[in-house]
Parts: structure tokens; C-alpha cells; sequence
């Protein structure tokens, strides 16, 4: 193990970015083709959900979703934005454990957790963009006259304009490692090959020396609207339920989205593995897991001490729609997965494992649609909201196209490690 | 090799953050500057005779769809609880009689223009402001269509115009504020309510009238004038002849929703200390353990 490292330490500049892992495109290097059956399902699906996006801009909010005065706000903020943003959290757990901490061998779960958090916070801009009635007006979010320190939107909407920049500048040195020696421009451009090439070099080298810097912004800014979204919806103490309306709802999202940012490393790696037909990288999913349960106990002593603080806690058993959510959310998204990742031999093997992070997925997703939908209860009630089929059209459409797109970064750019890395492992 | 040293620091990260969580919901909340005479309006709902003139009033006012003033008079609309929409900014809603009377009770519903409003706390660009002379208006050029204001109103008063493709926007009473606030004239509502069960005027003498009220006629009233307390008060008030849950009046805590939220922000983010001191504890940590590596790296070597 460590003459190899020796030796990758050789064959690549120490840049905290790069790490000291051989990443590729799988373009050349990999035997599976773009297109799969299954691809073309999702991409039939991208489609529709783009065009879903695009009539809504023209259409307005009430011709295409169930939303009204009792409910503001539907799956759009509950599953694209909220939930998004928590998924995307891999991003900024996986920047700390690896470079902050300097956990070498993490470095290979980087890159992706990278890409799902700059392609993930994109859609989530996408997504509060196709809920804004004036979504041409979201550029005075950013003029300062206009500036409103009170909301704690206006945090989250900050924090992730900069965050997504910051997710962006992070993820140039891949693009850099792509091009450079290889900026191939057609005929007459090709004049342009040895310029450009230089220029990439310069942006390479500039990058090295400032990525620390935007790799620690990464996770400060990140702690600061993973909770602020939690902040939300505090400002709605008498319509949101009493099992979810809490002063620290923003520590329970923050807490919630370390677990959830692990645990989506996971998930998103064994799921790539299947899908590129690679080895599942075990030797760093399995101890990476290890540090999930206890992430969960905090999560979980958090909510626990918070309803039992509040008094809320009976509310749990009264048998009804609401409290059954909860405890889907709380014994299928945090009780049996932390469970699952405390047993040495489950982790170990990859279907459990999958199982498990795949709950933690659930159940932060199914907690910010608890917090943001179900536990709403506008005080003047006429019915339940339940979500237009083009609103969920449009919501499944941009996670098909997030995983379209993930699909083809991986295909062009050096985001998953080489091969013959994990097989070495 | 992930130690436990590692899993100590992760959560050390989560308990700074649990702290100045706490030590932000100890601050207290700033107060917007208000004028001490600001402005308000007293509905008496006891001497409201269903009329529904201010409805028609408030319609021709704020160019919202109306019929004639006749159309008006029909009291079929009384059948079921109407609530303020895109369309109508004030709606009465109409009341069993008190035990032993004919005479049902008929209460106006609109915004309340909170002295400490949850709807201009949320507002991501200002759009929505609490004049200091009372009035609570919206500039529907800043709005970006969000909608966070209708998820924070405790009682539910903003709608929106779903129904718009390009241009909705927030619709909700301003206490006619280009009347009150330009010309110290009262809202179309006051102007026209036929039994004066409406009085506009500065808060403070308003709260002396419904007090007076209630201490004259005490049999007449449920001794609580509505908006003096409730979510830290309100400009409009109402005084009734029973408890204001039974009127639909959410049962609402003494101190503005936004409160919490406020001292979050501010406790976290004033001066950007919080996120300043994790930046600098994410900066030696990752120093600190960058050196370590190379220590581990040159025993090896």
C-alpha cells in the first residue's frame, strides 16, 4: 500500500484536489456503451420534464400545479429544492473527511461526491426558478438595495448562489486535467491548440495554490444553508405540526445532512459501479459507513431530546397520517439503517450496504417533504394538497435528467477512479 | 483510517453550530422603528350589520373585480366562511347570534398589519414593508414570486395570483395606504361602513376607544380587544362579543412568528462571526492534519 502511494506521489503533482488517485473518463476506457435501454427511458423521461419546465414559464404556477393560498408551496420546494440540497450534501461531508481532514483514501469518492453536488445544486436553482411566480425578477435576490437580512431565504439564496460558484471552481481542475495536452480544435482554430493549452496550465497551477481556500468556503457555507433550510420554516410555528415545527429545526437539518451526505457517497458509488459494470469500491465504502451510525445517533438523540423537550412527544402515538410519516421517517431513515452500519459483516457486503444508505436517502428526503408538505396545516383548510401529475412530471424529469447528465460527465470527464485502482485496492 | 478522533470533530462542528443556535434564541428580537402614532383601524364587530359595502368599497378602491354596490346586498354568500383571495382583499363572514339575540354577528376578515410582520421578515428582497405609520404594503417591481410571505402569515392573508402566467402577485389589504399614508385619509373600507362599526385613527387612541368599550358595556363584549397582544400586536384591531377562537382567530402565542427565526439569523450570522470561527477551525484543522500526513509520509520515506 505505501509503495504505491510512493509511486502515485511520483506521477502526480500534490494537489489537495487531485489527491493522489488515477481518475479517468470512462469514454476509451470503459466497455459499457452511453446508451443503455435504461438510458433511454430516462432520457425519454429528461425530456419530458424539460418540457414540463419550459411550459411552465410561459403558463404560470396555476396551470401547472395544484398549489394555492392554504399551500405555497408543494413538491417543487419539498422534494427539487429542499431535498435536493440535503442530497447534494456528499459534496461538502465528503471535502471535509477527505482534504480537510486529509483522509487520503477517501480521495477516490471525491470527484463524484463533487459532481452529484455541482449538477445536484444546479437543479435545485432550476428548481426554485420554475416555483417562482417572477422568476425573471431572481437577480434582485442579488442587488444589495434589495438586500433582506431578516429572511432566512434570503440566506439559503445567498449561500447557494455562492456555494454553486464555489462547487463550479472546484470542480475546473478536472476539466483542466481533461484538456490539457489534449486541446484538439478542428482546422482552423487548431491555431489556437498551443494558447489555449497554455492557458489551462495557468488556471491549473492558480487552482492548486487557491483550492484549499474554496474547498473550506465549501463546507462553511454549506453548514450555513444545509441549516438555514431548516430555518425556514421556523417562521411558521402555528402551521406546521408539532412533531416537526422546532426552534432547532436548523441543527436537525444540519445534523441530518452529514448523515445523508455520507450515506449518498455511498449510494451514488455502488449504484455507478453497477450501472458502469466496475467493482464496487468496498475498501473505502465499508469504513466510510462505519462513521454513519454515529452520525445518526446524534441526529437522533437531537430529535428525541427536542420532543421530548417540547412535549410533543405523545403526539407520536396518536395514530394518524402525520405521526405514521414520522415514524417511517425516524425507524426506516434512521433506527434500522444505523443498525445496519453498525454490523461489521453487513457492511461489508454491498447489497446491505446499498440497503442502508439507500434508507438514509429515504428518510432525509421523506423529512423534508414531512417538514415542507405534510406537516403543513394551513389554519383555513379546504383539503389536502396532493401534487398536479405535471408537477411530479417535472419533478421526476429533473432527476432523470441529473442522472443523464452525471452519466455523461463521468463519460468525459476523469471523475470515477481508474480501474485498475480499485482492483489493486 | 478513520479514527475516533474524527467522529469527535465531526460532531464538535454540529455542537458549535447547536450553540449559537441557543445563544441566538436568548437574544432578543429588534422591534421595527414605529411611529408612537402610527396608524390602525378598530372593527367593532358587535355593531357590523353585514352590509358587505366594504367589500365593494375595497373592490372599486383597489381596481379589484366587483359588481355594482346592489349586487352586494346579497347575503347568500353568508352560507359558507369566505377567506380573503386574489380577487377580494376583505371579505365578512356571518356569525350565529350571541345566546338569547336575532341579531347574528358578522366579522370582517383582512390583514391585520402586524406591528412585527412574519410576512415582511420573510421577504427575500423587501418587497413587503411595515410602514412606521402602521400600514403593511407590498411592491409587487421587487417581488420575485416566491411566495414565502403566505407560508409565514399566521393568519393566512396573502394570496397570490396563481391564475397569472407571467406577472402574478401578492394580493393582500394595505390599509389603503396611498390614502392613509399620503393623505392621512381614512381606508375605503372605514370610509364607507354605514353603522361605523369601523374607526380609523392613530393605534394608541383606537386601543383607548375599544377599552372604553369594553369597560362601558361589559355584557356586550368579551373583555380582550384582538391585535392589542397577539403575535406581538397588530395596527388593525377588533374588539367582539366572544372569544376570538370562536370567530376563527387562531390561538396564536403573544410574540410575532418571526421572532424565531430573527434570532436565529442574526445570532448565527451577525457579523458573520459564526461562520468566520468555522472557517477558522476548518483551516487549522485541515493545516494541522496536512502536516501530520507529511510527517507519516517522510517516516515511510
Amino acid at each position: 500500500m505505501a509503495d504505491s502511494m510512493q509511486q502515485d506521489n511520483a506521477a502526480l503533482p500534490d494537489n489537495p484536489h487531485d489527491g493522489h488517485h488515477k481518475a479517468q473518463p470512462l469514454f476509451g476506457n470503459s466497455a459499457v456503451p452511453f446508451f443503455t435501454p435504461g438510458v433511454i427511458v430516462i432520457a425519454i423521461l429528461a425530456a419530458a420534464g424539460l418540457i414540463t419546465f419550459a411550459v411552465r414559464l410561459f403558463l404560470g404556477l396555476g396551470a401547472m400545479t395544484n398549489l394555492n393560498n392554504q399551500y405555497p408551496w408543494g413538491i417543487w420546494i419539498g422534494i427539487d429544492v429542499a431535498s435536493g440540497v440535503a442530497l447534494a450534501a456528499g459534496g461538502f461531508t465528503m471535502a471535509f473527511i477527505a482534504h480537510i481532514m486529509n483522509n487520503e483514501k477517501y480521495h477516490v469518492l471525491v470527484r463524484p461526491a463533487l459532481l452529484t453536488a455541482a449538477i445536484g445544486y444546479t437543479f435545485v436553482a432550476l428548481a426554485v426558478v420554475v416555483d417562482l411566480g417572477r422568476y425573471y425578477n431572481i437577480w434582485h435576490v442579488m442587488m444589495p438595495s434589495m438586500w433582506q437580512g431578516n429572511s432566512a431565504l434570503f440566506e439559503v439564496g445567498m449561500c447557494v448562489m455562492i456555494y454553486l460558484t464555489v462547487l463550479y471552481i472546484e470542480f475546473l481542475p478536472i476539466v483542466c486535467e481533461r484538456f490539457i495536452g489534449r486541446v484538439n480544435l478542428p482546422g482552423i482554430l487548431g491555431k489556437l491548440n498551443g494558447f489555449l493549452d497554455g492557458l489551462l496550465r495557468i488556471l491549473d497551477k492558480t487552482l492548486s495554490r487557491v483550492m484549499s481556500f474554496f474547498i473550506i468556503a465549501g463546507v462553511v457555507l454549506s453548514c450555513a444553508h444545509q441549516s438555514s433550510l431548516g430555518t425556514l420554516m421556523a417562521i411558521a410555528p402555528s402551521k406546521l405540526y408539532p412533531l416537526w415545527f422546532t426552534p432547532v429545526l436548523p441543527l436537525l437539518f444540519l445534523l441530518s445532512a452529514f448523515a445523508v451526505g455520507l450515506s449518498m457517497a455511498v449510494f451514488e458509488s455502488i449504484l455507478a459501479s453497477r450501472s458502469f459494470k466496475r467493482p464496487i469500491e468496498m475498501h473505502v465504502l465499508s469504513p466510510l459507513a462505519r462513521m454513519i451510525p454515529l452520525l445518526l445517533v446524534v441526529y437522533f438523540a437531537a430529535k428525541v431530546i427536542d420532543l421530548v423537550n417540547r412535549d410533543a412527544w405523545p403526539l407520536m402515538f396518536e395514530a394518524n397520517f402525520r405521526s405514521m410519516m414520522f415514524w417511517i421517517e425516524i425507524v426506516v431513515g434512521v433506527v434500522i439503517p444505523a443498525f445496519l452500519f453498525l454490523s461489521h459483516r453487513l457492511r461489508r457486503n454491498p447489497v446491505w450496504l446499498f440497503s442502508a444508505a439507500a434508507m438514509v436517502v429515504f428518510g432525509v428526503v421523506l423529512n423534508r417533504f414531512n417538514v415542507f408538505v405534510t406537516g403543513y396545516i394551513p389554519p383555513y383548510s379546504e383539503g389536502q394538497y396532493f401534487p398536479a401529475w405535471t408537477e411530479i412530471l417535472l419533478t421526476v424529469g429533473m432527476i432523470s435528467l441529473i442522472v443523464l447528465i452525471y452519466r455523461a460527465w463521468v463519460f468525459i470527464f476523469p471523475v470515477l477512479p481508474a480501474e485498475e485502482e480499485i482492483e489493486h485496492a | 483510517m478513520v479514527s475516533r478522533r474524527d467522529f469527535l470533530k465531526i460532531t464538535g462542528t454540529a455542537a458549535g453550530t447547536a450553540a449559537l443556535t441557543a445563544v441566538g434564541a436568548e437574544a432578543s428580537a429588534p422591534h421595527p422603528d414605529l411611529d408612537p402614532d402610527r396608524f390602525g383601524v378598530l372593527t367593532d364587530t358587535t355593531l357590523c350589520i353585514g352590509c358587505r359595502r366594504c367589500e365593494w368599497a375595497c373592490a372599486e378602491q383597489n381596481g379589484l373585480p366587483h359588481g355594482d354596490l346592489e349586487s352586494y346586498g346579497d347575503t347568500s354568500v353568508f352560507d359558507e366562511m369566505r377567506r380573503p383571495n386574489a380577487e377580494a382583499y376583505t371579505v365578512v363572514n356571518r356569525y350565529s347570534p350571541p345566546a338569547g339575540t336575532q341579531q347574528p354577528l358578522d366579522v370582517k376578515v383582512q390583514c391585520l398589519h402586524c406591528e412585527h410582520p412574519a410576512c415582511v421578515s420573510a421577504c427575500i428582497v423587501g418587497a413587503l414593508e411595515k410602514s412606521p405609520m402602521g400600514p403593511v404594503t407590498y411592491d409587487a417591481w421587487k417581488c420575485i414570486g416566491c411566495r414565502y410571505c403566505l407560508v409565514a402569515c399566521p393568519f393566512q392573508i396573502p394570496a397570490y395570483e396563481y391564475a397569472e402566467p407571467l406577472t402574478p402577485r401578492v394580493m393582500k389589504c394595505t390599509m389603503c395606504a396611498e390614502r392613509t399614508l399620503k393623505e392621512g385619509r381614512a381606508p375605503a373600507c372605514v370610509e364607507m361602513c354605514p353603522p361605523e362599526a369601523l374607526v380609523f385613527g392613530p393605534r394608541f387612541e383606537l386601543l383607548e376607544l375599544a377599552h372604553r368599550r369594553l369597560a362601558e358595556n361589559p355584557g356586550r363584549y368579551h373583555p380582550e380587544v384582538i391585535g392589542e397582544q397577539i403575535v406581538g400586536g397588530t395596527s388593525w384591531l377588533m374588539i367582539t362579543d366572544r372569544p376570538s377562537a370562536e370567530i376563527d382567530i387562531p390561538d396564536l402565542p403573544n410574540e410575532s412568528p418571526s421572532v424565531i427565526t430573527e434570532t436565529i439569523q442574526h445570532g448565527i450570522f451577525k457579523g458573520f462571526t459564526g461562520p468566520l470561527m468555522l472557517f477558522g477551525i476548518l483551516s487549522i484543522l485541515m493545516k494541522s492534519s496536512s502536516d501530520k500526513r507529511k510527517e507519516k509520509e517522510d517516516e515511510n520515506g
